[in-house]
């Protein structure tokens, strides 16, 4: 649906030029959220921005539903732009204008006759559920609802791409998750391909198929999201992974004197997580190679090994759809039974991260 | 007061009433267009245009350097083309606009400026065309804000049009000087300046109301 190719944006200036934006490639399928993640000043916006042509890359191609965006001027360029939904942080309403009369916006731009305006906007203040609010001013409108009102006015002309430019960021956690909610339901409903930026993960986390971490103009790490949260490769990601899934030690465990072998009287600290394949959930005929939730691998350590398994603290999430399980563990045993113990760990692929030796 | 007064102060404020009204809407035709293009033109505007907007901005700036009695007597001839005649009243107009115009252009640009770029990029984003912006962001989004501005240059067009009695122009202003100054008639010279006052506070609370009633960011 999208494909950037080589994509690349400087700003020259008298102070020096500044590559916001390096060559970059990157591919987004049709009906897919895709999620670009990176820190204030990574190149985020600019990429985004590249897509609709709001920023002119300085050198590549890009490509919007097999029409080259980078080849169009003037009205060429608006048409295909009418085709490409936006919505943004600040949600960009006008203030002038009623609700009704801000999703009327791209209509009129396009030239539509009055009536067809009327029953396309009463249409999709149902979808956004804000058809008693239509004679509001976005002044008397709470932040989530101005974004619902951004969703409808961006899908009036029924565009194939949606661009999301940290749509949520300027909302609070329960809002942010009522638009996250609307937004996959308007993907699922419609068919609609999402791209959206945040610095977030929860974000990511909560609707994204696949996603991009940017950092200093470069795509370090793509892939699908579970993979991404689940296997992250570069440092930058790990750091993000980490600002929705820090498993922390409670302090009633000294890690002052924690050790990386074992000794006498010690018991191993270990982080386990159960991951189970999206793909797997999706297609149950095929055999998955790691380890599914629903194994009991714990009480098979305590009866194989004769150890004891002292559970810390655990949880389940979910990655997008796809739950997602992680444990910290005290195993209390004899040598032999730990090294056992870490050995058939491995063995049923539950993801395992020794922490340490404690007393 | 005597009626002689009463039928002096009447004339002139119907006389300046007609140059005040008659410059400003003509002013506002020359001075909103040209704003608009100040704006527009500007680095990371809509239309950025370097040439037209330091051009412009140059002629603007020159205007508004003159003092305003002198801008009067030095375009004389160019008031004499317009309107057949270089005194009188429907020949102050012709100054008074001139002055006008490149001060509202300057009042329009301000107020554009205040509109959030964001909602231009939005606009743009779904494929408005740089006239649709002027047309369905610019002005209806910094409306509010222009009307306080055109009130401020409408009053500040009262006091420039005291100095039209040079021209033979009459109006408020000249009948403060010539009777209340000129002839020691210290009530004319007290009664015209109440009238004044009134005029000024009238012309201000009514261009808060309209401003008040336009800005929707607003709302109680």
């Amino acid at each position: 649906m999208i494909k950037l190719v080589n994509v690349e944006k400087t700003y020259y200036s008298k102070a020096g030029d500044i590559a916001a934006l390096k060559k970059t490639n990157l591919e987004i399928r049709d009906g897919e959220i895709f999620g670009i993640i990176g820190l204030s000043g990574a190149g985020k916006s600019t990429l985004i921005r590249c897509i609709n042509m709001l920023e002119v890359p300085t050198g590549g191609q890009v490509f919007v539903d097999g029409k080259e965006m980078t080849a169009l001027h003037g009205a060429e360029l608006r048409k295909a732009r009418q085709n490409i939904g936006m919505i943004f942080q600040h949600f960009n309403l006008l203030a002038t204008r009623t609700v009704a009369q801000n999703v009327a916006f791209p209509l009129e731009i396009q030239g539509l006759p009055k009536d067809q305006i009327k029953s396309r906007v009463d249409e999709l203040l149902k979808l956004v559920q804000l058809d008693e609010r239509r004679d509001y001013y976005p002044s008397q409108l709470s932040g989530g609802q101005k974004q619902r009102v951004g969703i409808a006015r961006a899908l009036a002309s029924n565009p194939k791409v949606l661009l999301s430019d940290e749509a949520t960021s300027a909302l609070d956690p329960q809002t942010t998750k009522s638009i996250l909610a609307l937004l996959k339901d308007i993907n699922k409903k419609l068919n609609l391909t999402i791209v959206m930026i945040t610095h977030q993960m929860e974000v990511v986390k909560e609707i994204c198929d696949r996603v991009a971490v940017i950092e200093n103009g470069h795509i370090i790490e793509q892939g699908s999201m579970y993979k991404v949260f689940t296997e992250p490769q570069e440092e930058t990601t790990k750091e993000f992974v980490r600002t929705v899934n820090d498993i922390k030690i409670p302090p009633i465990i000294d890690t002052a004197d924690m050790k990386p072998d074992y000794f006498p009287g010690s018991c191993l600290l270990a982080n386990l997580e159960f991951l189970s394949d999206p793909d797997a959930a999706q297609h149950p005929d095929k055999k998955s190679d790691t380890a599914e939730a629903d194994q009991p691998v714990v009480s098979a350590l305590v009866k194989k090994f004769g150890v004891d398994v002292n559970i810390i603290s655990g949880k389940v999430d979910y990655l997008k759809d796809t739950p997602y399980g992680t444990l910290l563990v005290e195993i209390i045993g004899g040598e032999k039974a730990i090294q056992d113990s870490l050995a058939y760990l491995n063995e049923v692929k539950v993801k395992l991260e020794v922490l340490g030796y404690v007393k | 007061m005597s009626n002689n007064l009463m039928e002096l102060l009447l004339t002139s404020l119907g006389e300046t009433i007609y140059m005040v009204v008659v410059a400003i809407l003509i002013a506002c035709l020359i001075g909103i267009p040209l704003g608009i293009i100040l704006t527009i033109t500007r680095k990371d505007h809509i239309l950025p245009n370097a040439a037209v907007h330091n051009v412009l901005g140059a002629i603007v700036n020159a205007i508004r350097s003159v003092p305003f009695i002198i801008l009067m007597v030095a375009i004389i001839p160019f008031t004499r083309l317009v309107v057949g005649s270089s005194i009188g009243t429907t020949a102050a107009i012709v100054p008074l606009t001139i002055t006008c115009a490149p001060f509202i252009s300057r009042i329009i640009e301000s107020s554009m400026l205040e509109i959030d770029p964001g909602v231009i990029e939005m606009a743009q984003s779904m494929g408005a065309s740089p006239w649709q912006i002027i047309w369905k962001v610019m002005l209806p989004e910094s409306l509010h804000s222009v009307t306080l501005g055109i009130t401020l240059a409408l009053i500040s067009l009262i006091g420039a049009s005291a100095m039209a009695g040079a021209l033979g122009g009459g109006g408020l202003g000249d009948l403060a000087i010539r009777y209340g100054y000129q002839r020691f008639q210290t009530d004319v010279m007290i009664a015209t300046v109440i009238v004044l006052i009134i005029l000024v506070q009238g012309v201000q609370a009514l261009g808060n109301a309209v401003s008040k009633k336009l800005n929707k960011t607003k709302i109680s």
